[in-house]
């Protein structure tokens, strides 16, 4: 198998025996950078001369027989609003173009600390908000599997990079399903940890508790040794889960006995695609071929997710984005420009005799804030500050905030209740597989349906994974979506490491010419 | 009382900045006077990404300030966001609390050894914590109109302790202040520092009439921004007449107009109507998602308040109790601050007079400290050398006015009592010598003696002077005491 191609294991592998140089490994992913990604668009900066730089530095240290990091040597993809230290972190928006922080996120820095070689900075939709990268506002992402398709989002660039073969590993952020739901349209593994078990800090945050970085990968195997790099208690993070890391690496390979799934009855309803029932009832029956016991679940709640998590979300990241308002850093109007066009309204308004409208002038600072915001943030950044702004709203509050808080604990009921009877629930991660680019752009709900099988797990807290389970009949990639109670990251990579083992659906690739 | 045709209805909102080495949420020096944007790191600049993480001291510091204040603290408290922009608040948010407090329902007492106004119990609502702005500088100079923005106070652990409308003059909150300040002194939970914005008083300021329809409340107006008690005061007292005089005029009763801030001008002694927010004040409060909530046990609240301490009240009480000094000293001492109650109990305790022990502090050791502007601690004369002429004033070896002068020249010499009263010649004088001098005396002046045989004792004052002239050691009241006697049996 080319190197490409290679799992983060067999990589490690050779890389440990001195089979490969991370140099060359390294190198063949810059190639093959260089030679898809004019297409897929996956990535917003390649970090071409600090990942030779570094691989450079893991071969030498190898060479001298120092002790490396658990990575080392492997390059691993960066969804680009993780804070790296010096290289610019984008959140593809406009508003932090130029933003360079002067400080690692945690997982920045445990990937370091790993040895692995940060190869880039991945695109995604900005500030996380959306399901398909196409909200965006410094690149465009494609589908690998099929360009003029969407890989999904907003961990887009996340999935495609792995997809195209252009890093073995990355990283991602799922807010309501911005990991999994990417992964599924692009064939390839996404973990989204229990809340709490990767640090947050260092991550821009889109909405804070509902936030949580995961691995991407294209083996289960490959997301226990990236989530065993970047898990653990963070001091940095107060909501970051105190508790022992599991050798997730280690167990991700035994066999679970006596599995019991849920089959979500919620899950098998309108709206979901007849494709992506048939390749999950499917996967069900591998299961049940595993040894696996199959029984129904009910969330009788998770009707009302989507409902919930666009109240808690826009919310929260109304709050969160208000710090971008042009005065301490990220991107501010032209001033000088501002302040000519406010002088001339003001003359204006004066020689009408206009005093009402005098009043409502801006100031120069709110009409500073004004314009870098309208500026910086594109339209469903800004759709979302409303929503909001609005529901966050004296007189609104409790109709909208306060109710969709009693709803996410009635969600998490929900989840308590049916995992006393089954260790993991199973379903499709999402109701269609991929879908042409600009389809959904003008129709907002349509495309926040798509996170309709994964809002639920961020809003309960706990974890889900979404592997490749088949393909649609024009060869889109269709994933798998198992859950499980709070801190289950061992059971659920351990689940889905089984089905890899009988299934080749993850060994597929995309041809791209 | 003076007749007034209102009453005052004060409530004070009081911001404490609490006395830690770093912020509330991020391990940055709190130090005071630093470089602009010296003492700054991602956290409180609010860089994309950065997290809050709370300092468990400043929650310490809190819990003693509400057990001071009879405060109930709850076992589960939890962080808001408070949202509102202004370029000095780098988040966009501030971090406070909302709807669950770290601490509610309490009381200050404050009393008067004046009188000038009864004792009052002071109800306080709340006394919760949330971090400080940053500053906003606004240099107009040289026809530009930059603003720059020192983020250096920004994440400043401050407490807020609101109190009910329980004021009913400047006076009273005035002594509300004061108590308040001195409790939080004698905790060390802030220095209290006002020139250094460690303390900061908004009051709430409406009146009561009564009227033929009976009692009327005028609009509430706050009053911000004022930096010393004394502006307290005077802003409480300006503002009280001219809202009577709103009221004469418009009578306006409270729900006409919405609260109206304002701000003390101290140079010009008046208040200003400050500029309506452009938006409401709907401040979108809702639970801060980047820090999990405080628990606190009742074990934890009951170690606080074991490690409490006296406060001032209670020390009051057992100076009056202890050394018998009334109630007036009692309070001057304590106002001063612990570290001149302990002086002072050293003092009567090694002189063995707590009264005379408290108008040596009162009187002599305060002046020095004020002429010289000394703290307590760097006064010159120790507890032992002062307890020594103190010592010898109660056993008559020495009277008050010379006693001064020894007190002087111990302060500028730093030698002890008895170097100096050596030096000085002073000696107690022995009951013979003090006789004899007493009998030659009046045997000289027949005019006094018989003036004394008929009772008129203020004659005996033409001898004491003639008396100090032969002996400078004599103690003007033993010696006209003397005299007294003796002429009886002359
Ligand atoms: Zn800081």
């Amino acid at each position: 198998m080319s190197l490409i191609h290679a799992s983060a294991a067999q990589l490690l592998t050779q890389l440990e025996s001195g089979e490969i140089t991370s140099v060359e490994l390294t190198k063949a992913c810059l190639a093959q950078i260089d030679a898809a990604d004019k297409q897929v668009g996956a990535f917003l900066k390649v970090m071409r001369d600090s990942a030779l730089e570094q691989a450079e530095s893991v071969d030498a240290r190898r060479k001298k027989g120092e002790k490396l990091g658990r990575l080392a040597g492997v390059p691993v993809a960066i969804k680009d609003l993780l804070c790296t230290q010096g290289e610019t972190t984008t959140c593809a928006s406009k508003m932090l173009e130029n933003f360079v922080p002067p400080y690692d996120a945690t997982v920045i820095a445990k990937l370091k600390a790993a040895d692995a070689v940060l190869i880039g900075k991945t695109n995604m939709d900005e500030f996380a908000m959306g399901g398909s990268t196409e909200n965006s506002a410094l690149g465009v992402t494609r589908n690998p599997w099929d360009l003029k398709c969407v890989p999904g989002g907003s961990s887009g660039g996340a999935a495609a990079c792995l997809a195209a073969s252009m890093a073995p590993l990355s990283i991602g952020t799922d807010t309501g399903g911005s990991i999994r739901q990417p992964a599924s349209f692009c064939g390839v593994v996404g973990l989204k940890p229990t809340y709490g078990v990767v640090s947050r800090f260092g991550l821009i945050a889109f909405a804070s508790s509902l936030d949580q970085i995961g691995p991407m990968a294209r083996t289960a195997e490959d997301a226990a040794i990236l989530l065993e790099a970047i898990a653990g208690y963070d001091p940095h993070d107060s909501t970051s889960a105190n508790v022992k890391t599991p050798a997730y690496s280690q167990s991700v390979k035994q066999p679970l006995k006596g599995l019991r799934l849920g089959v979500v009855k919620e899950h098998f309803g309108e709206g979901l695609d007849s494709e992506v029932e048939q390749a999950t009832r499917e996967a069900i029956h591998v299961y049940k071929s595993l040894g696996a016991t199959v029984s129904d679940v009910s969330l009788p709640h998770s009707k009302y997710g989507i409902a919930v998590y666009y109240i808690i979300a826009p919310s929260e990241a109304s709050s969160n984005l208000a710090r971008f308002d042009g005065a301490h850093y990220g991107h501010r109007t032209d001033e000088a420009a501002m302040l000519e066009q406010l002088a001339q309204e003001r003359a204006a308004l004066e020689a009408a005799g206009d005093e009402a409208g005098l009043a409502k002038l801006d100031t120069s600072l709110v009409r500073m804030y004004r314009q870098s915001r309208a500026e910086g943030f594109g339209p469903e950044v800004k759709r979302r500050i409303m929503l909001g702004t609005y529901t966050l709203s004296a007189g609104y509050y409790d109709a909208y905030y306060l109710k969709a808080l009693k709803v996410r604990r009635l969600i998490r009921q929900d989840y308590d209740a049916a995992f006393k009877n089954v260790d993991l629930v199973i379903g499709p991660t999402a109701p269609t597989p991929s879908f042409a680019a600009g389809t959904k752009t003008d129709d907002p709900l349509s495309m926040y349906l798509g996170d309709l099988y994964t809002v639920t797990a961020n809003l309960a807290g706990i974890g889900g994974i979404s592997i490749p389970c088949g393909f649609s009949k024009s060869g889109l990639p269709i994933g798998l979506q198992l859950q499980g109670p709070p801190l289950a990251e061992e059971r659920l990579l351990q689940a889905a490491h089984m089905f890899q083992t009988a299934t080749d659906w993850h060994e597929r690739r995309p041809e791209l010419s | 009382m003076s007749e007034s045709p209102y009453e005052i209805v004060i409530g004070l909102e009081v911001h404490v900045q609490l006395a830690t080495q770093t912020k509330l949420f991020c391990r940055c020096s709190t130090q005071y006077g630093a470089p602009p944007n010296t003492q700054t790191c991602p956290v409180c600049l609010a860089m994309p990404g950065s997290l809050p993480v709370m300092n468990r001291t400043a929650f310490q510091l809190g819990m003693k300030t509400a057990c001071a204040l009879n405060l109930q603290i709850p076992n589960f408290t939890k962080w808001d966001r408070k949202n509102y922009y202004y370029p000095d608040l780098p988040k966009g948010y501030q971090i406070s609390q909302y709807d669950l407090p770290m601490s509610q329902d309490g009381f200050l007492l404050i009393t008067d050894p004046k009188q000038q106004f009864e004792p009052r119990k002071v109800r306080i609502i709340r006394a919760h914590l949330e971090e400080d702005a940053g500053k906003s500088m606004h240099d107009e100079a040289a026809g530009k109109a930059d603003s720059r923005i020192d983020l250096n106070r920004t994440g400043t652990p401050l407490l807020e302790i609101v109190s009910e409308p329980d004021m009913r003059s400047p006076l009273e909150a005035k002594a509300y202040l004061t108590e308040l300040k001195l409790i939080l002194e004698y905790l060390g939970v802030s220095d209290c520092n006002m020139q250094e914005g460690s303390l900061r008083v908004d009051a709430n300021v409406n009146l009561h009439l009564q009227t033929p329809e009976g009692k009327v409340a005028t609009p509430i107006v706050e009053i911000k921004n004022m930096n010393s008690f004394r502006a307290v005061e005077r802003a409480i007292a300006y503002e009280a007449q001219r809202q009577y005089e709103i009221w004469l005029e418009t009578k306006q009763k409270i729900g006409d107009v919405p609260k109206q801030t304002r701000g003390w001008d101290d140079q010009a002694q008046i208040t200003r109507g400050q500029r309506h927010k452009e938006e409401s004040s709907d401040y979108r409060y809702f639970p801060e998602p980047d820090l999990a909530p405080v628990t606190t046990t009742d074990e934890e609240i009951a170690a606080v308040k074991a490690q409490l301490g006296e406060l001032p009240r209670q020390i009051r009480d057992r100076l009056e109790e202890q050394y018998k000094i009334p109630a007036y000293d009692a309070d001057v001492i304590v106002n001063q601050g612990q570290t001149t109650v302990n002086y002072y109990e050293t003092l009567a305790k090694l002189s063995g007079d707590g009264k005379l022990a408290s108008n040596w502090v009162q009187q002599e050791v305060l002046r020095v400290l004020k002429e010289r502007s000394l703290e307590i601690d760097a006064f010159p004369i120790s507890t032992e050398r002062l307890a020594e002429l103190v010592k010898a004033v109660a056993g008559k070896e020495i009277d008050g006015t010379r006693a001064k002068d020894v007190f002087a020249e111990m302060l500028d010499s730093g030698k002890s009592a008895s170097e100096v009263m050596k030096e000085m010649g002073i000696e107690k004088v022995d009951d013979s010598e003090l006789e004899n001098l007493c009998r030659e005396l009046l045997e000289a002046n027949p005019k006094v003696l018989a003036d004394l045989k008929e009772g008129t004792h203020k004659a005996v004052g033409a001898l004491i002077g003639q008396a100090k002239k032969k002996n400078p050691n004599i103690d003007p009241g033993t010696f006209r005491q003397m005299c007294i006697d003796m002429s009886a049996k002359m």
